[in-house]
C-alpha cells in the first residue's frame, strides 16, 4: 500500500507502543488464569503494576510529544489479514489525539484501578473483577490506538464484552444479569450500523487503514445536497457511535448498567468506554466535515440527546441514577461540538469529563460505601460531617460540571456552546438548548449536592442494628454494595479510595486550563487541520474590530452560560436546602409531566411494547413454534422416523439364521449374474 | 476333443450341488464341505477355459484359488472346533447368539 509517509518521533526505544495495550492484557491473563488461588496482595500487585506501567509509558510518550510533532506509525507489527490488495494490520496510530485519549484511559484509569482495591476488596470475585478492569483497559487502548477500522472495531466490541462481564459482575442477581444483557444488546443494534459504514468504506476506498482513507476522502468534494456516500457512512457510524455512546434512541442501556458495581460505573460508563463513540466520530472528522447532512444529524441527536437526559436527571432519587443520565446528557454536549465541527472543543469536554464524572462517581461510590450500601438520597443527608473529604471532592466535581469557573467543565462546556453559536455548521438553537441544559445540569447536580451532603442524616438509626458489632458490618456491607443492612454512623471511607478521589479533583479543578487562549485547540490543530485554517483566517484576516466585536460577544455567552450555572445552584438551594417542602408542592401541581419524568418518559416501556414485545412474540410464535418446531424439526423428525418405519420392516432379513443369510447371498449373486447376462444379450 | 460346452455344464452342475447344499444341510461340516465343492465347479471352467483359449492365466488362477481354499479349510476347522468345545452342537441354527 502506501509506503509510510511518517517519520517516528523518535526512532529508539518508542517501538515500545504496542506493549501499552498489551500489558493490562497480561494483567487480565495472570489474574485471570491464576487469581482464584492467589492471595490478595498477589491479585493486587498484578492488578495495578501491569496498567501503571501502561500509564507511565503514556506519559513517557507524552513527554516527548508537542503540537508539532508528526504522528507516529508502529506497523512493524503482526500481519492480519492480508488478501488481494486489501490488508488490516495489528498496526498502531499514536497522534495528538489519541495522546489525549491515551492519556485520559491510562491516566483515570489506573486512579480507579486504586479505588477499586479499596471498594472491592471484600467481594468475592475480587481477583474477577480485576482481571476484567485490565481486559477492559486492553481493549480501550487498543481501541484509541488503532490504525484502522478493523483494529479498532475490535477494541469497541471488546470493550462491549467487557463492559457486560462487569455490568452483570453480580451475575447472580436478577437485574444485573439483565442489564448486562441489555447494555449488549443494545449495543449491537449500533455495531450493526458501525458494521456496514465499513463495508461502505471498504467498497468505496478498497482499506480500512485511517491514512488511506483520509487521503482519499480528502480528495472528494463536500457532499451539498443528497445523500451521499460520504454522508451515507457517516450517518451509519453515527448510529454505531449513538449505540457505544448512550445517545437517543439507543441511550436506555446506560442508565441500567448502574446494576455493575460503582468503579465500573466510573471506568467504563463514565470517564471512557461511553465516550469511544465521541472518540470514533472525531477521528472519522475528514468524512464528517465532507457530509454537512450527516453533521447536522450528530448535532441534533447531541442536543436532543442533552436536553433530554438532562431533563429525567431531575427527578432521580437513585444517587448513581442522577449521574449515569448526567453523563449520556453530557455526552450529548460532546457530539453536539461534534456535529458542529467542533471536535477540539468535543474531545476537550471529553477530557474534562473524565475527569470530573470519574471523580463523582467515585464519589458516590464513597458515599455509598460510607452509609452501607444505600442508593436512594432520600435516605442520605447530613454526610458533610461524617466523611469530609469525600464532601470537598465532590463539592469540586459539581461546581465542575455546574459549569462553574475556574474549574474545568466551565472551559470545555464554554467553548462548546460558543463554538456552537458561531461555528457555520452551528445555529442559535443548539446554542439556546445547550443553555438550558447548562441550567438544568447545574439544578441536578446541586439537588444531589445538597441532598446528600446538608441537613440531617435521614438513613441511619431505622436500620441501626444495635446487637452487631459495628466492626462486623462494616466487614459485611463491602460485599453487596446495593444491599442495605445494619451499619451504623456512615463513615469516610480507607484512603486507598480517598486517594483516587483527591488527585482527580485536582484534575478536575485544573483539568480546563488548558483550554486558556484555546492551548488545546492548538494542540489538537495537527489532527484537525482543516479546522485550524478557519481558526487562522479568523485570526489574520478579519480587521480588529471584528475580533474585538467577537470576543465581546464571547464574553456575554459566557456570562449566560455561568449565569445559567449559578441559577441552577441558587433554584436547588432553595429547593433542597432552604425549603424543602417546596419541591413535593411542586410536583403534586405538575402532576402529570412529574410522573413521566419521574417514569423517564416511559421510553423503556415504550421500546418493550414498540421493539421487544413484537421480536419476543415474533420470535416464539411464528420463528419457534412455526419454522423451528413445525418446518425444520418437523422434517427432521418425519425423515426419522420414516427411515426406522422401513428398517423396522427391513431388520427382519437378519434372523440370525445362518442358512437363510446364505441364501440372501446365493439370491444377490444370481440377480448380479442374471443382471449381467440380460444386459450382455441386450 | 470334448468340447467345451460339457466342462461348463458339469462345472455348473457341481456349483448348483454345492449351493443346494449349503443351503439345505444343517451340519456345518456338510455346509464346509459344499463350500469346497463350489470352489472346484468353479476350478473346473477355470481350467477348461485355460484349454480352451491356450492361455495359462485360469491354470494360475486355479492355484490361488486351491491356496485360499487350503487356507479357508483350516482356519474353518479351527472355528468348527472351538464352536463345537463351547456349544456342544454343530447344527448352524442352533449357533444363533448374533440374532437380533
Amino acid at each position: 500500500m502506501t509506503p509510510n509517509p511518517y517519520l517516528p518521533i523518535d526512532s529508539g526505544p518508542i517501538a515500545d507502543l504496542w506493549l501499552i495495550p498489551v500489558l493490562p492484557l497480561a494483567g487480565a491473563a495472570i489474574n485471570g488464569m491464576f487469581g482464584r488461588r492467589s492471595s490478595k496482595t498477589a491479585i493486587t500487585t498484578i492488578a495495578l503494576v501491569f496498567p501503571g506501567v501502561a500509564f507511565a509509558l503514556a506519559l513517557w510518550l507524552a513527554s516527548g510529544f508537542s503540537s508539532a510533532s508528526a504522528p507516529y506509525v508502529f506497523d512493524k507489527s503482526v500481519h492480519w489479514i492480508r488478501a488481494g490488495n486489501f490488508q488490516a494490520d495489528f498496526a498502531f496510530y499514536l497522534d495528538q489525539l489519541s495522546l489525549v485519549m491515551l492519556l485520559v484511559v491510562t491516566g483515570v484509569g489506573f486512579l480507579i484501578h486504586i479505588y477499586s482495591v479499596g471498594y472491592m476488596t471484600e467481594d468475592d470475585g475480587y481477583y474477577r473483577f480485576m482481571s476484567y478492569l485490565n481486559l477492559f483497559m486492553f481493549f480501550m487502548l487498543t481501541l484509541v490506538l488503532a490504525k484502522n477500522y478493523l483494529l479498532m472495531f475490535i477494541g469497541w466490541e471488546g470493550v462491549g464484552l467487557a463492559s457486560y462481564l462487569l455490568i452483570g459482575f453480580w451475575f447472580t442477581k436478577d437485574s444485573a444479569a439483565a442489564a448486562g444483557k441489555k447494555a449488549f444488546i443494545v449495543n449491537r443494534i449500533g455495531d450493526f450500523g458501525f458494521l456496514i459504514a465499513l463495508f461502505l468504506i471498504i467498497q468505496h476506498f478498497h482499506s480500512l487503514d485511517f491514512t488511506a482513507v483520509f487521503e482519499q476522502v480528502a480528495a472528494k468534494p463536500t457532499e451539498t445536497a443528497g445523500v451521499g456516500v460520504l454522508t451515507s457512512i457517516g450517518l451509519l457510524l453515527m448510529v454505531g457511535a449513538a449505540g457505544k455512546s448512550a445517545q437517543i434512541p439507543l441511550y436506555v442501556w446506560l442508565p441500567d448498567a448502574m446494576e455493575g458495581p460503582t468503579p465500573v460505573s466510573a471506568l467504563i460508563h463514565a470517564a471512557t468506554m461511553v465516550t469511544a463513540g465521541v472518540y470514533m466520530v472525531a477521528r472519522s472528522h475528514i468524512i464528517f466535515e465532507r457530509a454537512p447532512g450527516a453533521l447536522t444529524v450528530v448535532a441534533v441527536i447531541g442536543t436532543l440527546t442533552a436536553l433530554f437526559a438532562a431533563t429525567i436527571g431531575i427527578a432521580q432519587t437513585d444517587i448513581k441514577k442522577v449521574l449515569a443520565y448526567s453523563t449520556v446528557s453530557q455526552l450529548g454536549y460532546m457530539f453536539m461540538a461534534c456535529g458542529v465541527a467542533a471536535f477540539s472543543a468535543g474531545i476537550f469536554h471529553l477530557m474534562t469529563h473524565a475527569f470530573f464524572k470519574g471523580l463523582l462517581f467515585l464519589a458516590a461510590g464513597s458515599v455509598i460505601h460510607g452509609v452501607g450500601g444505600e442508593q436512594d438520597m432520600r435516605k442520605m443527608g447530613g454526610l458533610r460531617k461524617y466523611m469530609p473529604w469525600t464532601f470537598w471532592t465532590m463539592t469540586i466535581a459539581t461546581f465542575a460540571i455546574a459549569g462553574i469557573p475556574p474549574l474545568a467543565g466551565f472551559f470545555s462546556k464554554d467553548e462548546i456552546l460558543w463554538m456552537a453559536y458561531i461555528s457555520p455548521h452551528g445555529s442559535r438553537v443548539f446554542w439556546l438548548i445547550g443553555v438550558i441544559t447548562a441550567f438544568i445540569t447545574s439544578f441536578y447536580m446541586f439537588r444531589l449536592w445538597f441532598m446528600t451532603f446538608f441537613g440531617e442524616y435521614r438513613g441511619g438509626p431505622a436500620t441501626h442494628d444495635v446487637t452487631h458489632q459495628s466492626a462486623d458490618a462494616h466487614a459485611m456491607h463491602d460485599k453487596h454494595d446495593q444491599h442495605g443492612h445494619g451499619h451504623g454512623e456512615p463513615h469516610e471511607s480507607p484512603w486507598v479510595m480517598l486517594g483516587p478521589l483527591v488527585v482527580l479533583a485536582i484534575l478536575s479543578f485544573v483539568g480546563g486550563w488548558v483550554g486558556i487562549h484555546r492551548g488545546f485547540d492548538r494542540f489538537l490543530a495537527p489532527v484537525f487541520h482543516s479546522q485550524e485554517v478557519a481558526h487562522g483566517s479568523l485570526a489574520t484576516a478579519d480587521e480588529e474590530a471584528a475580533i474585538a466585536a467577537l470576543e465581546k460577544q464571547e464574553l456575554i455567552l459566557t456570562g449566560v452560560s455561568v449565569a445559567a450555572g449559578v441559577l441552577g445552584l441558587y433554584l436547588a438551594w432553595l429547593l433542597y436546602y432552604r425549603r424543602r417542602d417546596l419541591p413535593d408542592k411542586i410536583a403534586a401541581r405538575l402532576n402529570g409531566l412529574y410522573d413521566a419524568v419521574v417514569n423517564k418518559y416511559y421510553v423503556d416501556e415504550l421500546y418493550a411494547s414498540l421493539f421487544v414485545k413484537p421480536l419476543v412474540e415474533g420470535s416464539s410464535v411464528i420463528l419457534w413454534k412455526g419454522v423451528d418446531q413445525r418446518m425444520i424439526d418437523a422434517t427432521v423428525n418425519n425423515a426419522a422416523r420414516e427411515a426406522r418405519h422401513v428398517s423396522d420392516n427391513v431388520r427382519h432379513m437378519q434372523s440370525g439364521n445362518l442358512r437363510s443369510y446364505a441364501g440372501w447371498v446365493a439370491a444377490g449373486g444370481a440377480a448380479v449374474i442374471g443382471y449381467m447376462v440380460w444386459m450382455g444379450v441386450r | 476333443m470334448i468340447p467345451l460346452f460339457f466342462y461348463l455344464g458339469l462345472s455348473g452342475i457341481l456349483f448348483v450341488c454345492g449351493v443346494l447344499g449349503f443351503l439345505i444341510k444343517r451340519n456345518i461340516i456338510t455346509i464346509f464341505m459344499s463350500i469346497e465343492l463350489m470352489l472346484n465347479g468353479v476350478n473346473l471352467s477355470f481350467v477348461a477355459f485355460a484349454a480352451h483359449w491356450h492361455a495359462l492365466s485360469g491354470q494360475i488362477f486355479v492355484f490361488f484359488v486351491m491356496v485360499v481354499a487350503a487356507a479357508e479349510a483350516a482356519v474353518g476347522l479351527a472355528i468348527i472346533i472351538a464352536v463345537y468345545r463351547t456349544r456342544e452342537t454343530l447344527n448352524v441354527d442352533q449357533v444363533n447368539l448374533l440374532k437380533l
